[in-house]
């Protein structure tokens, strides 16, 4: 499957075979950036994955292409509010137990997990249970990005079926859920996390050598490590990046609005940048609802969802997350192109423009070669 | 002669200098003195203080108030030393037992603090509903476990800044089993949601313990040997003063009182609520933030000695642009070396051969301790003053970084490089240059109030009522800190938007300050 264009001189090889303590910080830098502001803490996600990977050793990462027919792969992911996710963190036993109840539902043995999103903790944390759990992990994830809603993933678009899911809270609660469609998993699941107190773990979407592939986005963790060692290695992180990301620098310049609110379970609103030096004069806003969704300047549509936005500090290159967006933060907003599955018909209408209640088509958005 | 007792003392104790100044009922500096900082601190302290003392004579008898500010709390994490041990009881398993306390920390700090830890049932989710019953036998079981090889504990429930009774009990619990007077440390009073800081920042809170005590000891010493009948403060992070007992239980809250005293002396030098200031040294230029006549808190993470925690500190922003910054001829760049203190040896301007922006300054016409520049070569000309170009520029973003898109706000300029601001500074409005610049952080610390602040967590449409409930909290910590009750008042409301709930919520954090009590009204102990 084709992905988005890559660079012409990568600055280390393109797919790791596995993942060491070393590789964490640049991972999740990377994941950061995929979470196109939404995704959680990832900095707490890091120590514990350092932690995990020094006390079990690397975890064996596999290719998609990789999978036997003994392989059986599973979704692992944090489901809830990153406000209290940073408060109430989970317990030793909550990966364990879902891998044990994965197994029993699916009657076979789960040899890998795999991020359910690249963008943000989720796709650093199952590195982590990996390593713990004694499994593989799968260098894919479901969405590669971040996307609020358990309908936005990638075998969802793929027509591939999610038989079951498994919840575990902090507690220990345990809701195995066979609902008719993604859909209903989204309400039930959203409901299921309510009651655990805002958050708790998930399994989900079992896979297999024959179902993974076309139905995951593949080579996104490595992708994510690359981007991290780009921004963490590089004097200029930003254009390092775009160039590690085939993005386009859409905007540098200053933060001079940020309105906020919680609408329905999530943060919506939109903030506005100044441009600065070469951008001076420019003014672009971005829309939000946990991740960014939208970018406008002069009443012209830039970018929209599903292709990618992060906003980073335009000095370190670091993501900055849509809780901590801040009047008078100097940034750069990078922009790049999704997977070429959202593209789908059947992408768009999970998560176009359109499924988040923005009336615009969707406009492919493509790096402009020099600006 | 006035028997009014009306003078108030303000001291800062920094890495290198300790400051000391007097300041009269109306606010004007009356005596003011830069003496070396010791490694016992209270050399320092006792020079610092002597000096003023025998500038003001026979007022000496008026002093009243004296207040410090300092960054040895800091350097004592930094450096590992006088560090008490620590036993850290986490209430709120099994949430959270994926990350046990001090998680990431520098082994050698972790090993130097930790006595023990153990996580137990106890705590809230966030609408309230306990995670698990307390294990009130778990923890005295912990406690006996350790046989008394700790000096203090550190308590840090789950959601416990939203529902602070548990972590209160859990003291009352502690101290019976104890002895009235153990040492315990609740996370509710350190910081707010965000577990493994809040946690990380109460280990080291009780870790510094010992350290408050001695510089607590030191000031109150050399007050005593000085004969003044005066009551003491510490400032801490965010510009505010705490009472001395109340310093020794969060002496963690001093950790980012320099540079919070230099804006607020600053401000205040300059008389001015908004505006930028800079603190200009011989490496560094170091911008903050003036709000309401309080220095602007970073929202950002902060790390102390390789540990993450969530201290409130001032936001600044730290420039390589200082006094002895070099300016390299071949290449023109501008630092971010310095010759630091040996400039008066190393600059051109003091005979030396390495150009620095000093003499950038001289060139374009400062005049620096009246000295004059030696022949340059055309080549060390342009090179210095395409410098203060440079330097400008640098200056001039810094400034358009903190100042939050407004070009009118004034910026005030102190520290011994302040010659090197330019008075016309396209990002910035006035440039106030106040005397007594060079001792502003303990013109701060002298002009300190009382502040506190409490969070709540509240569904949205309750927001109202948790704002008033927050509000009541952080009046009631600011009196307990010292503040007047009849003038203190809320200074800032944050609220932060929470997803996953039931219902749309919001945490809410306010923060109230006041000045201080009138003489004689000695700060309550907290409890």
């Amino acid at each position: 499957m084709a992905t988005a264009p890559l660079p012409a001189s990568p600055p280390v090889q393109q797919t790791l075979s596995r993942v060491v303590a070393d590789d964490v910080p640049a991972l999740a830098a990377g994941a950061a950036i995929f979470g196109t502001g939404g995704g959680g803490a990832v900095y707490t996600a890091q120590r514990i994955v350092e932690r995990a990977l020094l006390q079990h050793g690397p975890v064996e990462l596999i290719g998609v292409d990789e999978l036997t027919e003994d392989d059986a792969v599973i979704m692992m992911s944090g489901i809830g509010a990153p406000t209290v996710g940073i408060e109430m963190l989970s317990s030793s036993a909550q990966a364990e137990t879902l891998l044990r109840e994965s197994e029993q539902v699916a009657g076979r043995r789960i040899t890998a997990l795999m991020p359910a999103e690249i963008g943000g903790s989720n796709g650093v944390s199952p590195i982590g249970w990996a390593a713990r759990l004694g499994v593989k992990i799968l260098d894919a994830d479901g969405m590669g990005r971040a996307f609020p809603e358990a309908t936005m993933i990638s075998p969802n678009v793929a027509g591939v079926p999610c038989d079951f899911s498994i919840q575990c809270d902090v507690v220990g609660n345990v809701t195995i859920r066979k609902t008719i469609d993604l859909a209903w998993l989204e309400r039930h699941a959203r409901a299921g996390a309510v009651a655990s107190g805002g958050i708790c773990l998930g399994a989900h979407y079992l896979l297999t050598a024959e179902t993974a592939p076309g139905a995951v986005i593949p080579g996104t963790v490595s992708r994510a490590t690359r981007v991290g060692h780009a921004l963490l290695s590089s004097p200029d992180p930003v254009s390092a990046m775009a160039d590690e990301l085939g993005a386009s620098v859409l905007v540098t310049g200053k933060i001079t609005d940020v309105a906020r609110r919680t609408e329905g379970g999530f943060v919506r609103g939109s903030v506005t940048i100044a441009g600065t030096g070469d951008d001076r004069g420019r003014l672009q806003r971005i829309e939000l609802q946990n991740e960014n969704l939208v970018v406008l300047e002069d009443g012209e549509v830039l970018v929209t969802v599903p292709d990618l936005v992060t906003i980073v500090d335009a000095e370190t290159g670091h993501a900055i997350s849509t809780e901590m967006l801040r009047f008078g933060q100097r940034v750069s907003v990078l922009a790049w192109a999704c997977d070429p599955l959202w593209r789908t018909e059947r992408g768009l209408q999970l998560a176009g423009p359109r499924a988040f209640g923005y009336d615009l088509p969707y406009v492919p958005f493509e790096r402009k070669s020099s600006r | 002669m006035s028997f009014e007792k009306d003078l108030s003392i303000g001291v800062d104790v920094g890495g290198t200098n300790t400051d000391a100044v007097v300041l009269d009922r109306s606010g004007t500096v009356i005596a003011s003195t830069k003496q070396a900082t010791t490694e016992d601190v209270i050399g320092g302290i006792r020079a610092g203080i002597t000096r003023v003392l025998a500038d003001i004579g026979d007022r000496r008898s008026q002093v009243s108030r004296v207040m410090l500010g300092t960054t040895h709390a800091t350097n004592a994490i930094v450096s590992r030393r006088s560090l008490a041990r620590v036993a850290v009881i986490r209430l709120g398993a099994p949430a959270a037992t994926e990350w046990p306390p001090l998680t990431g920390w520098p082994a050698d700090l972790s090993a130097g603090v930790l006595a023990g830890s153990v996580m137990l049932g106890g705590g809230h989710m966030v609408d309230g509903t306990p995670i698990a019953p307390l294990d009130r036998d778990g923890i005295l079981r912990f406690l006996d476990s350790l046989d008394g090889g700790f000096d203090a504990v550190a308590v840090c429930g789950i959601f416990s800044p939203s529902y602070p009774e548990q972590e209160l009990a859990v003291e009352e619990l502690i101290r019976d089993h104890l002895g009235h007077d153990a040492r315990v440390f609740l996370s509710q009073d350190i910081g707010p949601t965000g577990l493994l800081e809040r946690e990380n920042a109460s280990v080291l809170n009780a870790a510094l313990h010992r350290v408050a005590h001695d510089v607590t000891r030191a000031l109150l010493t050399v007050v005593e040997e000085q004969g003044l009948d005066a009551v003491t403060f510490f400032s801490q992070n965010d510009g505010t003063l705490m009472s001395l007992d109340y310093a020794v239980r969060f002496p963690v809250l001093t950790i980012g009182s320099g540079p919070a005293n230099s804006i607020r002396g600053a401000a205040y030098l300059s008389d001015t609520e908004h505006a930028i200031v800079v603190d200009v040294g011989g490496t560094t230029s170091d911008l903050g933030v003036l709000v309401n006549g309080f220095p602007r808190e970073s929202t950002l993470p902060r790390e102390i000695g390789g540990v993450q925690t969530n201290f409130r500190m001032p936001d600044i922003f730290s420039v390589g642009i200082g006094g002895g910054t070099v300016v390299d001829v071949s290449s023109g760049s501008v630092g971010p070396d310095s010759v630091a203190y040996r400039i008066d040896r190393e600059a051109l301007l003091f005979g030396g051969s390495t150009p620095t922006l000093t003499d950038a300054a001289a060139l374009a016409g400062s005049s620096v301790t009246g000295r004059t520049l030696p022949r340059l070569s055309n080549a060390t000309r342009m090179a210095l003053s395409g410098a203060l170009e440079i330097m400008t520029a640098r200056l001039e973003e810094a400034v358009e970084r903190l100042s939050l898109g407004r070009l009118d706000l004034p910026l005030v300029v102190v520290g011994g490089g302040g010659f090197l601001v330019p008075d016309d500074l396209a990002s910035a409005g006035k440039v106030l240059r106040p005397d007594y610049g060079d001792v502003a952080n303990a013109v701060g610390a002298a002009i300190s109030l009382a502040g506190g602040r409490a969070d709540q967590m509240a569904d949205l449409e309750d927001r109202e009522t948790a704002i008033d409930a927050a509000s009541q909290a952080a009046i009631a910590k600011a009196i307990q800190a010292g503040a007047d009750p009849l003038q203190v008042c809320v200074v800032e409301v944050l609220e932060t938007p929470v997803s996953y709930t039931a219902r749309p919520a919001v945490n809410v954090s306010v923060k109230a300050a006041g000045p201080l009590t009138h003489l004689g009204a000695v700060a309550s102990p907290r409890h």
